[in-house]
């Protein structure tokens, strides 16, 4: 197999006494979405801040194309095309969109004094980048603020692939949304996997990773609990072995008493 | 969901209708609304009261100039998420600076302005790093700032000189370029050829009455002009309204947050030194109470210009129209004869209004269409 674009080697990551993720091995190649599947307080989050440069391992090595890295700050990472769209996206919504979409890398214009941001470049930019992915903003100058949510994960999302994201680190990207816009969000996500981005997709809901995910890894209490690739593994499987899955099928099963007994309606009322 | 993700979205409105949408967008619209009922309405009460005669309207652009060049730094500030209590005593600050160095240390006039502008440079910056390092709030910070920069500009004063006040400090240099840089007036010949053709009131020797504007005013259009140019145009004034809006988020796309906010207090105080030197050049004298309670009128003058409180929204035009209305008000008041106890009055109403307003215009930008 390719070379992986991001791997962690046996990587720990401390908090004073409290180890957040311990030993942990994990690798995201080209054109694959890995999905990383964990109920509350299984790692997730120090798993993606450690990717992508908020935290260093306090063991163990991180790679990047193979060759072994340190980020000191996101900027870093961000640099060597690690993009992360954190769950709250990191847009400010009183601002453009195009504004948001250019922050911190504003195209300019003009030399020395009359140095200025190229806004009509932005905005056309943006007006094609956002209808690539179906969605027609009517006027790029419009506030972020003014989108729906799925629209606004959207631009996030293109944003980070805009500036030149091989790895695309998604948290919690369908966790707010409802059924349709969550829909919305896989199929860019899809389209990203597509256009040969590594897509490392962290949630806790199966039913949005099941049928989007190549490559599936667990977290337990810091613990990864194996990789798998589809092919390997059933939904239903992966369900099982995140925490909760026995608690969700032993409330399935209560739920299916209550509702045989007849004694459902009570319950609920 | 709106209608934007639907394949099949409805066509481009008119261009008309979008341009419209965007000026109802505007921060400054409800400034611009202001000015123009202001005008209207001094326009009915004191029509003949001289408000609106040459030396009036050069009394109440003055007196909204000077306000305003301190409204144009505020403003900027604002949107940034941070406000400067000390903007007052700065400018007591700089005031007593410029004469010490002048009466005391026999400088020149030049080499006072710029050192007094350095002096700015370092306070404001050293304002904008205790925030951004001891991530208190900004209001507390520069609120010690206030008493700190008051108290030592009284101590120093009476300490060098025994008083709290310093005359004379343009005698001798009447002819200076620097003093009529900031404190001479302009437009002269203009109103001498008006006057010749008796367009506006002339003396007997037929001489126009009123000889120039303040250069305060020139000083309060390009101070606007580039503050403007810096939130609207430039990758600067981006990161301005990304820091005041979620500086969490902006650090996160690498917005270097920081030296942002310390640029932004290096911006006040120098606008409250130009304003100080401008009042001092032009009275030829300085006083330790100059500039008191200058850093809520200026504040308030940003607030009616469309500034959130909570920062990351406003414009320094609107705060141009925020500083108008102040200076007009101010002047019309007096030129009236109506007790200008009221004025106080009416800037709290003012206050109180241009807020309400204010949230409404951001919930209308932000609401799903």
């Amino acid at each position: 197999m390719a070379e992986p674009l991001i791997e962690l080697r046996n990587v720990t990551r401390r908090f004073g006494s409290v180890t957040a993720i311990r030993d942990m091995s994990f690798a995201a190649h080209a054109g694959e979405v890995h999905c990383l599947l964990g109920d509350n307080g299984a790692g997730k989050s120090t798993l993606i801040k450690t990717l992508s440069g908020v935290h260093t391992p306090s063991e163990g090595q991180m790679y990047v194309d193979g060759k072994p890295v340190t980020f000191a700050s996101p900027r870093q990472a961000l640099d060597a095309g690690i993009a992360t769209v954190f769950q709250d996206l990191s847009m400010i919504p009183l601002m453009s969109i195009t504004r948001n979409f250019f922050l911190g890398r504003e195209p300019l214009k003009g030399a020395w004094i009359t140095k200025r941001i190229d806004m009509k470049r932005a905005d056309a930019i943006v007006y094609e980048e956002l209808g690539k992915i179906g969605i027609n903003v009517r006027d790029p100058q419009q506030a972020v603020g003014t989108l729906s949510g799925g629209e606004r994960q959207c631009v996030a999302i293109a944003r980070a692939v805009y500036h030149g994201a091989r790895v695309l680190i998604l948290d919690e990207p369908t966790s707010a949304l409802g059924v349709h816009q969550a829909s919305i969000v896989l199929r860019y996500v899809a389209q990203a996997r597509q256009r040969g981005l590594a897509v490392i997709f962290i949630t806790h809901n199966i039913h949005h990773a099941y049928p989007i995910g190549d490559v599936f890894t667990m977290l337990n209490r810091g613990r990864s609990l194996g990789t798998f690739r589809k092919s390997e593994i059933t939904e239903k499987e992966v369900l099982d072995m995140m925490a909760g899955g026995r608690e969700i099928r032993e409330l399935q099963q209560e739920l299916e008493r209550f509702s045989k007994s007849g004694s459902g309606a009570e319950a609920v009322s | 969901m709106t209608d934007a993700l639907n394949p099949a979205h409805p066509p481009e409105p008119k261009p008309v209708s979008r341009n419209l949408t965007r000026l109802m967008r505007r921060p400054e619209l409800g400034a611009l609304t202001g000015t123009i009922l202001v005008f209207l309405a001094f326009g009915l009460t004191a029509g003949n009261s001289g408000l609106f005669s040459m030396a009036g309207i050069a009394n109440f652009l003055q007196v909204s100039a000077q306000l305003g060049i301190l409204a144009a730094a505020v403003a900027l500030l604002m949107i940034g998420g941070e406000f400067d209590l000390s903007l007052g005593s700065m400018i007591g600050f700089a005031s007593v600076t410029i004469g010490l160095c002048v009466t005391q240390f026999g400088l020149s006039i030049p080499v006072t302005v710029a050192i007094t502008f350095v002096v700015a440079i370092v306070v404001g910056a050293l304002n904008g790093f205790l925030v951004v390092r001891t991530r208190l709030p900004s209001f507390i910070v520069t609120l010690a700032g206030l008493f700190i920069l008051r108290g030592l500009t009284l101590a120093v004063t009476r300490t060098i000189t025994g008083r709290t006040q310093i005359p004379y400090i343009t005698e001798g240099h009447e002819g200076s370029f620097v003093v009529w840089l900031f404190g001479g007036k302009f437009g002269g010949p203009v109103f001498a050829w008006l006057a010749t053709h008796g367009w506006i009131a002339a003396r007997p020797d037929g001489s126009p009455m009123v000889q120039g504007l303040s250069m305060s005013i020139l000083w309060w259009v390009i101070v606007t002009a580039f503050a403007t140019w810096l939130l609207i145009k430039t990758r600067f004034g981006n990161w301005v309204f990304a820091v005041g809006g979620d500086d969490r988020a902006a650090r996160n796309v690498g917005v270097p947050v920081d030296r942002v906010k310390i640029l932004l207090f290096i911006g006040t105080a120098l606008s409250a030194t130009l304003f100080a030197v401008i009042q001092v050049l032009e009275s030829g004298s300085a006083d330790t109470l100059r500039g008191t309670q200058k850093e809520f009128q200026a504040i308030i003058a940003a607030v009616i210009g469309g500034c959130l409180l909570t920062g990351g929204y406003g414009s320094a035009i609107g705060a141009m129209f925020g500083a108008l209305i102040f200076g007009t008000v101010e002047m019309g008041i007096f030129y009236t004869g109506i007790d200008t106890d009221w004025f106080q009055v009416f800037l709290g109403s003012m206050l109180l209004i241009a807020v309400l307003v204010n949230n409404y215009v951001r919930r209308k930008a932000t609401e799903a269409r």
